[in-house]
């Protein structure tokens, strides 16, 4: 019974829930801001480590790696707390949205870098062979086919970027974590944790279970 | 035989290797316009290196010189311009599987020369009919069988309506009963112009179409000829050898 009235403590919890449901909205604006660009910058270093002259291509190789390294709580707190010592000074917003889309946008070129390379030699070469541009050859022919085999991964990189949103907490950001923290301190009462805990599952589950689905059917050999 | 005045393509010195190993030792070699030129020779012997390169799918050594029609044959700005001029079939068709049987003949007329898309679709429906798979335009290609693949194919070359048609062993990847309907196409192409450069072991073939025929062995032209030279009267040692390999059996 003192258990209940601890953690799963009904009045607390819906005394919160109006908190955690703005928590919610702020995370979900960070995380679908931070998808978007992460994706959009993602594609285009995929596509410009293909084409590129070295010397960018070298480039883009190390920022890739710099941002699969570093850990995304210490690039955070660098956007946050040290860029203002050389005159950037970023909301707590953008500099989670920052922080998140250059992880991101990383770790998506990656996956896109693959599924291009997944793509037969050959398709490279009909292309070439009629006469088609670099920018036709990617848009008509070669991405089409690969986004098929990037959707699984691409959509576990999402869920590992809503998951990491949690983080601007950290730089005072009112998201779900940092509004539930708030309510705890507030009732007393770690109910709202609990509340927080079970609505990231709830909004992240379905996207597990799509990922799964996803990498069932095109594992199947089905493109 | 046609004798070229100025020739259609001009190949001169044309050397490859891939590291240390010399695939093409500095061929020379003239293709007159409308010329139907079919390369035979053992695997490994340069032979779809030497078409390839045509096209520049494969880039080859600076001193080596290809010119198409008047127009170099380098890296640059002029390549789009050859490459709209040279259509080409490849062994394992490499259609595009995730755009129907008309998508993709309509496909590089639209992007390259920018035809209007009914023109296009026109002209593609046109094409599939000559090769002779109307029905199947609206079917993607892995529903269709590989002798109708190749077909598609070769209709989506022309839809550029190239001057020079390369083939790069059309009908080695293909089932025996499915080589005849390909091969069938391709010798009503050599009637209309077109000039060909077909790398084939259809000896069969070769000797029925082609204007000349060159054996190949070992990154080299062994010999030149017309189809009556080579498989009748054959001068060289190697070509002998290898012809007495290939038809008897």
């Amino acid at each position: 019974m003192n258990l209940i009235n601890t953690f799963f403590n009904v009045p607390v919890l819906l005394g919160s829930m109006p908190q955690l449901l703005w928590g919610l909205v702020v995370t979900l604006q960070i995380g679908i801001t931070s998808i978007l660009i992460g994706l959009a910058g993602g594609l285009f270093l995929a596509v410009a480590r293909l084409y590129a002259p070295a010397f960018v291509k070298g480039v883009i190789r190390v920022y890739i790696d710099i941002f699969r390294s570093i850990p995304l709580l210490v690039l955070l707190i660098v956007v946050y707390y040290a860029l203002p010592f050389v005159g950037i000074r970023l909301s707590a917003f953008f500099s989670a949205v920052t922080a998140l889309s250059l992880v991101s946008a990383a770790y998506t070129a990656e996956i896109f870098r693959a599924g291009i390379e997944a793509i037969p030699h050959g398709q490279f070469e009909a292309s070439e062979a009629l006469g088609l541009s670099n920018r036709y050859t990617m848009v008509d022919v070669i991405l089409p086919q690969a986004v098929r085999i990037v959707i699984p991964p691409l959509t576990n990189n999402c869920i590992n970027v809503m998951k990491d949103t949690a983080l601007a907490s950290v730089v005072a950001m009112p998201d779900l974590l940092k509004q539930a923290t708030q309510a705890q301190a507030l009732a007393a009462n770690p109910t709202p944790l609990i509340g927080a805990a079970i609505i990231y599952v709830l909004l992240l589950w379905p996207m597990v279970a799509v990922v799964a689905r996803l990498e069932k059917h095109f594992g199947r050999g089905k493109r | 035989m046609l004798t070229p005045q100025t020739p259609f393509i001009s190949i001169r010195n044309l050397t490859k290797a891939y590291g240390t190993f010399t695939v093409l030792h500095g061929i020379d070699l003239d293709i007159a316009e409308g010329e139907v030129v079919c390369v035979i020779g053992p695997s490994g012997s340069g032979k779809s290196t030497l078409i390839r390169c045509i096209n520049h799918l494969e880039a080859f050594e600076p001193q080596s010189r290809i010119i198409v029609d008047g127009i170099a044959v380098e890296p640059g700005p002029a390549l789009a311009k050859v490459r709209a001029e040279v259509g080409m079939v490849f062994q394992s068709f490499n259609l595009f599987p995730h755009m129907t049987v008309l998508r993709n003949v309509m496909l590089a007329p639209m992007r390259v020369r920018k035809t209007p898309e009914a023109d296009a679709e026109r002209k593609a429906r046109e094409l599939l009919a000559r090769v002779g798979i109307s029905e199947q335009a609206d079917k993607y290609p892995g529903q269709l069988s590989g002798g109708q693949q190749q077909r598609v194919a070769i209709a989506r070359a022309l839809a550029m309506e190239p001057r020079v048609l390369l083939f790069d062993e059309p009908t080695s990847a293909l089932d025996p009963e499915m080589v005849g309907e390909v091969l069938d196409v391709m010798r009503k192409l050599a009637g209309t112009g077109v000039t060909m450069v077909i790398v084939t072991h259809e000896m069969g073939f070769a000797r029925q179409v082609a204007d000349r025929v060159i054996f190949m062995d070992g990154g080299r032209l062994v010999e030149t000829g017309t189809p009556t030279d080579i498989f009748d009267t054959p001068k060289e040692e190697r070509t002998r050898g290898f012809l007495r390999a290939v038809l008897n059996h």
